[in-house]
């Protein structure tokens, strides 16, 4: 279906990354957001606070980052696509309920606006070191979906991925900007609301009575009852079956996690992004995402000028990783460089998926600031020998 | 020669709450003379009375014994995490604001771990009836200190006694901004269910302490008896003062408990104030959100 008219900003403007994500996740038919301030994610939430009322949306400041991650669990159940944004400190008090989310099987679509870390760390400044905390930060087995954009434009664009991917799987969306990127203003082209293709979460046909919440019929995703809407349906953070009862046993808790698992895994290659551009022939390949996706660019360039052949993949989606491309790529070259603002986090997944046929060369960055693209050009021509 | 027996009707007469209940999930796992039933049969009573659309109506809990209620009621219900059933219910009432959204849980978890949300929420006077069961102590984990435990009395991490200053619920919620406060016993029945059916009745942030025993932990741990001596000494130790100044409803170990309506009036909730704000600084650029959410229809 196209997206309704009220939440979008057709045009061209010039906005800042967060403030598209906010326009983006508008366009994309968000009508319910709840949020605590923190730096540096907080425009997004002013942004939203300040359009909301003109569509029929509620945004609703929360006391803590705990209740704005419950109240869009909540509010999902309504129907409604529902939208928290934060960053660091707040994604950690956030990850209780993303699990809650995960278990439950609600749509919702996380904001992270990444700054450098660990706790306080360095609230105004850029980093990219909670990209494993998204993968793996709650606590139990589970697997989800994360996207990292490189721009402003990109922001409002991945932000409608981002809630159609959420609906489709019925899983929370991890939005894994960074300040840089948040922070950065450039020209952002939002289209007519008739050329944005929203996907919205299957509703139940099946009468009250013969509703079972957690049933699948042989696919992953089970439909969807909303709150009010005569189901008087029942669920639960606990391991639950299909009638959405708890279930205390190894079994019950083999087939429900084990589907919350393959919802993803076996749908990866449709939910997998990436950009790649010049890998045939390679000798090293760049893996990077977000703002050091564009910084890595000019260190690519001076490595070429050295002799070098070095592609490129950059990451779209962050989570599920292109594990199968990754491996057979690993096949064909001498290493990948893998520059990001943290001490080694997507660099450990891309060793694992070379699996030793190549080298995964870390080029790390504490935060506070963008790399020197000279450092990545030298990590690159240092691996391609 | 055949002999007509005469038949005999065996189907068993449904309880009159029986429909509010998942008969299906029944018997509950709550302990022998346990206080929360009878609260739940209460509240169920007062939904009969008052005539609730169920299918309008949500229930949320947290974690912990009475966490568990959610999970018996035939209704849309919402078994959230320890601490965040208030939160995850004001996110209910927001994204379709015609819900009826109830919240049942215990005193650790509104009060201890969701306390801060418990506080936000009365002062928002957020529409949702919160329902806090006290029995003193952490239930399910095996009787620990709660922040209602009394001074005095024994829990499993206070041994030798507490001696932490516990919360006096109604008073914490009356100060927050509550409409309607009230504190019963599960020996009260017939007042408690009157109680719940004015509270459904009316808008805004409405909080009902529930006094239950809890004969397997709090009254073991402290040599009380059985759950049948815990009620003998509601029955004999409370005192209904409606009314009364809610500063001076402190539980003493094994004092007296003032119980009634503490705090009955009407004030915008936050919906209401959201509403009206928008509309006088918007005018007609204000579109609300519609009643049944902010759904996007097929």
């Amino acid at each position: 279906m196209k997206a309704d008219p009220a939440g979008v900003l057709t045009g061209a403007h010039y906005l800042d990354g967060d403030f598209a994500c906010g326009e983006g996740a508008m366009a994309a038919g968000c009508r319910f957001t709840a949020g605590y301030p923190i730096t540096p994610s907080t425009e997004v939430v002013e942004r939203i606070s300040r359009r909301f009322p003109m569509m029929g949306g509620t945004f609703i400041q929360m006391e803590d980052e705990l209740a704005s991650m419950a109240a869009i669990v909540g509010g999902s159940w309504t129907g409604s696509k529902c939208l928290t944004v934060t960053s660091g400190p707040g994604f950690s008090l956030m990850m209780e309920n993303i699990g809650l989310a995960v278990m439950m099987e609600v749509p919702c679509v996380v904001v992270n606006v990444q700054r450098g870390g660990p706790s306080t760390g360095l609230p105004t400044m850029t980093g990219q070191a909670d990209m494993m905390q998204a993968r793996w930060g709650s606590h139990g087995d589970y697997e989800l979906i994360a996207m990292s954009p490189q721009s402003p434009q990109e922001a409002f664009d991945l932000m409608i991925d981002a809630f159609n991917l959420s609906e489709q799987y019925r899983v929370p969306v991890l939005f894994m900007m960074d300040e840089c990127v948040g922070h950065m203003t450039e020209k952002v082209v939002i289209p007519p609301a008739d050329e944005i293709e929203i996907v919205v979460r299957k509703f139940t046909k099946d009468p009250p009575g013969k509703f079972l919440p957690y049933r699948v019929n042989g696919t992953y995703v089970p439909d969807f009852a909303r709150a009010g809407d005569g189901y008087r349906f029942h669920t639960t953070g606990l391991t639950h079956d299909e009638r959405g009862y708890p279930e205390m046993s190894a079994a019950c808790q083999e087939v429900c996690v084990r589907r919350l698992i393959e919802k993803i895994t076996k749908n990866a290659d449709k939910i997998v992004r990436f950009d790649e551009e010049n890998t045939d022939g390679a000798d090293v390949v760049v893996v990077c995402y977000g703002i050091t996706a564009r910084v890595a660019r000019m260190g690519i360039d001076m490595a070429r000028k050295k002799g070098v052949k070095v592609g490129v993949i950059r990451l779209i989606v962050v989570w599920p990783f292109p594990e199968k491309h990754i491996r057979e790529l690993a096949k064909k070259i001498k290493a990948f460089v893998v520059p990001e603002i943290n001490y080694g986090q997507m660099v450990l997944e891309v060793e694992r998926c070379s699996a030793g046929n190549a080298a995964a060369v870390c080029v790390p960055h504490g935060g506070g600031s963008v790399h020197d693209p000279k450092d990545i050009c030298d990590a690159i021509v240092g691996a391609a020998k | 020669m055949t002999q007509v027996m005469e038949q005999t009707d065996t189907t068993v007469e449904e309880h009159p709450v029986a429909p509010f209940l998942r008969m299906d999930r029944i018997p509950h796992i709550w302990c022998p003379t346990c206080g929360i039933g009878t609260v739940v049969k209460c509240f169920a009573s007062a939904l009969v009375e008052t005539n609730i659309d169920l299918d309008k109506a949500a229930i949320v809990s947290g974690i912990g014994c009475t966490g568990r209620v959610a999970g018996y009621m035939n209704m849309d219900a919402f078994h959230s995490t320890h601490g965040r059933a208030i939160p995850f219910a004001t996110g209910l009432k927001l994204g379709r604001p015609e819900l009826f959204v109830t919240v049942f849980s215990g005193d650790g978890d509104l009060s201890g771990i969701g306390g801060n949300h418990f506080i936000h929420a009365a002062r928002r006077n957020m529409d949702l009836l919160v329902i806090l069961i006290n029995n003193f102590i952490y239930g399910m984990t095996g009787g620990q200190n709660a922040p209602t435990t009394p001074l005095g009395a024994k829990s499993s991490t206070m041994p030798y006694g507490n001696f932490e200053r516990p919360f006096n619920l109604p008073h914490l919620a009356a100060s927050c901004g509550a409409t309607y406060v009230a504190r019963w016993t599960s020996l009260h029945i017939r007042r408690l269910t009157k109680s719940f059916r004015e509270a459904i009745k009316r808008k805004g942030f409405r909080f009902i302490e529930v006094i239950a025993p809890c004969s397997t932990l709090y009254a073991r741990l402290n040599k009380l008896g059985t759950g049948f001596n815990l009620m003998q000494f509601y029955h004999d130790n409370t005192e209904i003062r409606h009314g009364a100044d809610t500063r001076d409803l402190d539980i003493d170990f094994q004092g007296e408990i003032t119980c009634a309506k503490f705090v009955d009036e009407e004030r915008p909730t936050f919906l209401d104030m959201m509403n009206e704000q928008y509309k006088k600084t918007l005018g007609d650029r204000y579109v609300p959100m519609a009643p049944e959410g902010g759904m996007y229809h097929e």
